[in-house]
């Protein structure tokens, strides 16, 4: 079996590597949208700190 | 088994695609956890910041299709028998039973934990335990033991709209449970209809199915008491803070059509079936399908409608 540049197999690598940037890529604006929408929220308070009473 | 064997030796590189990887979280399966789930967080009576509403039904998803993977993982030696399941990811050789445990194992995690700094701990602990039910309840136990595998495995299908609720409220209420109990109701006959056609596939595997156990006389007659259990629940949904004028018009008409299909089964015999090539009982299958679906719409739109003062009694 020869591997030329042209082979199946680095078809489904290039298509594994490139769909896990994109799910991670996706993941990284996930939580920054999340985080985003928590801490804009009205109930949101950031925890008490000592004497702050 | 011929078959198995040549895709075996074929593509056994160990450099799957992508594809492959996204096949091993069931994604037919997972279309109707995300449907159920966001059912149940739309249903439910307080608003989610729509973020944290695709959040959590993105993490409900990926933890359905992670068991989905785990259940591969377990259950590759049974792929490997019935024709339906045979050019899966594992048993075709493209990825390995120890990737696609740890890509399960990894993804559940991440599914879970998401889910609970999404929304709270409730609901991604009925995700845990979701996962924990269809891997190692159903999938390691019931399976290949007891022909009641479908019936009480049928649970963690279910859980989804319970999740999605759990999400919205931070709570389990009679609605949430009436939505898990009319998936758990149903999954029974819609399993059943499909042993009935796919003939002997579970017996190759030796899947203890109601259809090799007891007979297929036997499994038409639980269809049709399963049907009728699940119709006085699908109605008297109706009647509940989740139901409403719509869906009861649906549930007489979907219900009649279903009763009257399980009927048909029922007075069916094994000549009869095989003559029109289980006609009756794949269009039962196919109506299974669109019930399920249609009921879920159903309450969808009646708390769609609650905005506008029409929705619900």
């Amino acid at each position: 079996m020869s591997l030329s540049r042209q082979h199946e197999l680095h078809k489904r690598r290039f298509s594994r590597n490139l769909g896990l940037g994109l799910v991670l890529a996706a993941f990284v604006a996930l939580i920054f949208a999340l985080t985003f929408v928590k801490v804009t929220r009205e109930e949101f308070a950031l925890p008490q700190t000592e004497g702050a009473n | 088994m011929s078959d198995a064997s040549l895709n075996t030796t074929s593509t056994q590189t160990g450099d799957a695609g992508f594809g492959d990887y996204f096949a091993l979280l069931k994604p037919r399966v997972m279309s109707l956890v995300v449907f159920t789930a966001f059912v149940g967080l739309f249903a439910a009576p307080v608003s989610v910041h729509p973020v944290i509403g695709f959040t959590a039904i993105l993490f409900i998803a990926i933890g359905g299709g992670a068991s989905g993977a785990l259940n591969m993982w377990w259950d590759a030696d049974i792929d490997q028998v019935m024709k339906r399941t045979q050019s899966r990811p594992i048993p075709s050789g493209r990825i390995t039973g120890d990737e696609a445990f740890a890509f399960g194992m990894a993804l559940s995690a991440i599914a879970v934990v998401m889910l609970w700094l999404a929304t709270n701990l409730l609901a991604a602990a009925i995700l845990a335990f979701t996962i924990f039910f269809y891997v190692v309840i159903y999938t390691m136990w019931l399976k290949r033991w007891t022909p009641q595998n479908i019936v009480i495995g049928g649970a963690a299908g279910a859980f989804p709209p319970m999740i999605g609720w759990a999400a919205a409220t931070g709570s389990v209420s009679v609605e949430s449970i009436l939505m898990f109990t009319l998936i758990f109701m149903w999954t029974p006959p819609h399993f059943w209809a499909l042993a009935l056609f796919m003939k002997s596939d579970y017996a190759n595997a030796g899947v203890p199915m109601l259809t090799v156990t007891h007979g297929r006389r036997a499994t038409r007659v639980h269809i049709l008491v399963y049907t009728i259990l699940l119709a006085a629940l699908a109605i008297g949904t109706a009647f509940t803070g989740i139901g409403g004028p719509v869906y009861l018009t649906v549930a007489v008409v979907l219900n009649a059509m279903f009763l009257k299909g399980a009927i048909v089964i029922w007075r069916r015999n094994e000549e009869q079936a095989a003559e029109d090539n289980y006609r009756t009982e794949k269009k039962f299958f196919a109506l299974s399908l669109l019930y399920l679906f249609v009921h879920f719409g159903a309450i969808a739109i009646e708390a769609a409608l609650v905005p506008f003062g029409l929705g619900g009694w």
